[in-house]
């Protein structure tokens, strides 16, 4: 078993040790190893060229990842909390992600952005968001997000390999969560069934994966037999596996960790139901109201998701109210 | 003053040290930046500005909030995360403010306090007033920073930049990221600013300049700019117990310790009593515990909030 964090050290470490090519850079990632220690040790195995502590310049930083990428090095740019994208987002948008297309296919971006995002750790309004659907418009970047400690390894070293911008989400409620490392590479775009089940499909994202998987227990108990899928990635969008799951079930609800307006979730309803919108019997979202991350832990809780609103939500909707 | 300022600045370090413990208690979650050592830039600052000038700062705020005279018992609740805060318990340490004391934001995006303060100067702009930026030496590297130099400049902005020069960004010291780090106002310089680096732990000397910087901008002579070299006596949040900095270094500016440079002055220079400043310490022992007892009475904010406002 190995803790979250140390998996993403892990796929970093052997993502250097395997291609020169491959460099970090970040506020306080090297001779601190991270504000979530998540690139503790590397400074010291690959040394200062390879393991380099920015100023506080978000914007040099992801135009310099950018440009880098283009003469062939493959930059993983840590941005300390999601929040703070916005300050990358135009290298991201107006660059990175249009560059290859622009070129004719003539060079590649592989440029890999990894942040801490999420909410429930009495952080507030901006150092909680989830940039990822902030990015979710935009073609050329593939958006992935690990709920456990082997899917952060195996996707991490997919995001470093490939040719174009990954948006690499890490949950800070995920960072200390313990799991099994096999090592083995995880496709960017491929969700994953991690509990199967007949009667209805939970369909969620890092943190809300384990909500709904707790969610899924106490249904169990009541005769609900939930199936589980974890999406894992934005864009690609692997709607062919939730496609087949709702084939089974024919209701969906999926759990988002953030208001539902522009939100993945409600893109993943739309998209299913112009592409199958005959298998479906119910779709409905579990989301967060539309506001700001709220500090009191009471209202924080209240904002958030939680097992207990997954649980009511799903019995209302199978009792038809 | 000087002993106001004493009992100001004791204020702020017994504030902060009380949030501390709250924070080891339990009581508060999340986490916080606290500005013991630095205080006497806020209270130095505060008494060079009038009630109606506007000040934006930063996630190490506390400090400035008090000084901008804030109820403590509303600072407290608001860390506390309870209905009685300054922002109802919605911001929380990193993100409080009190626009009723024209406190208009701890950025918790560095920066944001510059372009903020530079939006308000701009609007400010031939009414006698001034607005403030305050900031941190890792800030003079973002964006913001440098652009807001500029745009203050080209429209001649009430605007003072206060950069608070604690050595440090988070874990990282200044100098290692920097291009000249010794000389930070110098930036300022190149867009042909008027510029005063000051001894920011002694409290006259950050009020003679900065009632200098602020009274020039007042007067329409353009933005300023105030280096304050100061330390930060803690790590730079709550899980940091800062132990990159050298060995030494810390115990060398505690000896600088603005209460101590108060204290010294007021004793040595002014002849003011022990018992005088014990008392007026005493005084804000008892006032704090008060405030904080009262903030840890406040109720929680119910959820049927968020219903409402959704
Ligand atoms: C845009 C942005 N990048 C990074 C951070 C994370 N961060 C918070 S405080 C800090 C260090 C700031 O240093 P400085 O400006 O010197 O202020 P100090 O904390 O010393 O008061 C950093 C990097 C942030 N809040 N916003
Ligand atoms: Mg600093």
């Amino acid at each position: 078993m190995i803790e979250f964090r140390h998996a993403i050290i892990e796929a970093l470490a052997d993502e250097l040790a395997a291609d020169p090519s491959v460099f970090l850079l970040g506020e306080d990632v090297a001779a601190a190893g991270g504000v979530f220690k998540t690139t503790e040790g590397l400074l010291e195995r690959f040394g200062p060229d390879r393991v380099i502590d920015t100023p506080i310049s978000e914007l040099a930083m992801t135009g310099a990842a950018f440009g880098s990428a283009l003469m062939g090095r493959r930059p993983v740019l840590e941005i300390m909390f999601g929040d703070f994208m916005a300050l990358s987002m135009d290298s991201l948008i107006n660059q990175s992600a249009k560059w290859r297309f622009l070129s004719n296919d003539q060079v590649t971006v592989p440029l890999t952005v990894r942040t801490a995002v999420g909410a429930g750790g009495r952080f507030g309004a901006i150092h909680s968001q989830n940039p990822g659907t902030w990015l979710h418009n935009v073609a050329g970047i593939s958006i992935v997000a690990p709920s456990t400690p082997g899917d952060a390894y195996g996707l991490l070293r997919s995001a470093v390999q490939a040719d174009h911008p990954v948006l690499f989400l890490e949950h800070k409620r995920l960072f200390s969560m313990k799991g099994e490392l096999d090592r083995g590479l995880v496709e960017l775009g491929t969700a994953a069934v991690v509990r199967e089940g007949a009667d209805l499909t939970m369909v969620s994202m890092m943190k809300g994966v384990h909500d709904a998987l707790q969610a899924a227990d106490v249904l169990a108990a009541e005769g609900t037999d939930v199936e589980v899928i974890d999406l894992r990635s934005l864009r690609p969008l692997d709607l062919e596996t939730v496609v087949r799951s709702v084939e089974k079930t024919g209701r969906i609800v999926c759990v988002e960790e953030g208001p539902v307006t522009g939100g993945w979730a409600a893109g993943l309803v739309g998209q299913l139901a112009a592409q199958a919108l005959d298998l479906l019997e119910d779709a409905t979202i579990v989301s967060a109201p539309d506001l700001p991350v709220p500090f009191s832990p009471t209202l924080e809780d209240a904002w958030l998701p939680g097992v207990e609103r997954i649980v009511a939500h799903v019995r209302a909707r199978l009792a038809g109210v | 003053m000087l002993l106001r300022a004493h009992a100001d600045m004791y204020a702020i370090r017994r504030f902060e040290e009380h949030i501390m413990r709250l924070f080891l208690r339990g009581e508060i979650a999340g986490t916080t930046h606290l500005c013991n050592g630095q205080e006497a830039v806020c209270v130095g600052l505060g008494y060079a500005l009038d009630e109606d000038d506007v000040v934006a700062g930063t996630y190490r705020g506390h400090g400035h909030i008090l000084a901008r005279g804030s109820e403590e018992l509303r600072l407290a609740a608001e860390l506390l995360g309870r209905v009685d805060g300054l922002c109802g318990g919605r911001a929380g340490s990193l993100n409080v403010f009190d626009p009723t004391r024209n406190y208009i934001g701890s950025f918790a995006i560095i920066g944001g306090s510059i372009g903020a303060a530079t939006g308000a100067a701009l609007a400010l702009k031939g009414t006698g007033r001034v607005a403030v930026a305050d900031f941190g030496d890792g800030t003079t590297n973002q964006g913001y920073f440098f652009e807001c130099l500029n745009f203050a400049k080209v429209y001649d902005l009430p605007l003072v930049f206060s950069l608070e020069n604690n050595g440090y960004m988070e874990y990282t010291p200044i100098g290692n990221v920097t291009a000249r780090p010794d000389d930070l106002a110098g930036r300022a310089e190149a867009f042909g600013i008027e510029t005063e680096r000051v001894d920011g732990m002694d409290v006259r000397a950050v009020y003679e300049a900065s009632l200098r910087a602020v009274e020039r901008a007042r007067a329409g002579e353009g933005p300023q700019f105030l280096e304050y070299r100061t330390y930060r006596f803690v790590g730079h949040s709550r899980s940091d117990p800062g132990d990159y900095r050298p060995e030494g270094e810390l115990e060398r500016w505690q000896e600088r310790d603005p209460l101590t440079l108060s204290r010294r002055a007021l004793t040595d220079e002014l002849g003011t009593p022990d018992e005088d400043i014990a008392a007026r310490e005493q005084e804000v022992d008892e006032r704090l515990e008060r405030a904080i007892d009262a903030a840890l009475a406040s109720p929680f904010p119910t959820p049927e909030e968020l219903e409402v406002l959704s």
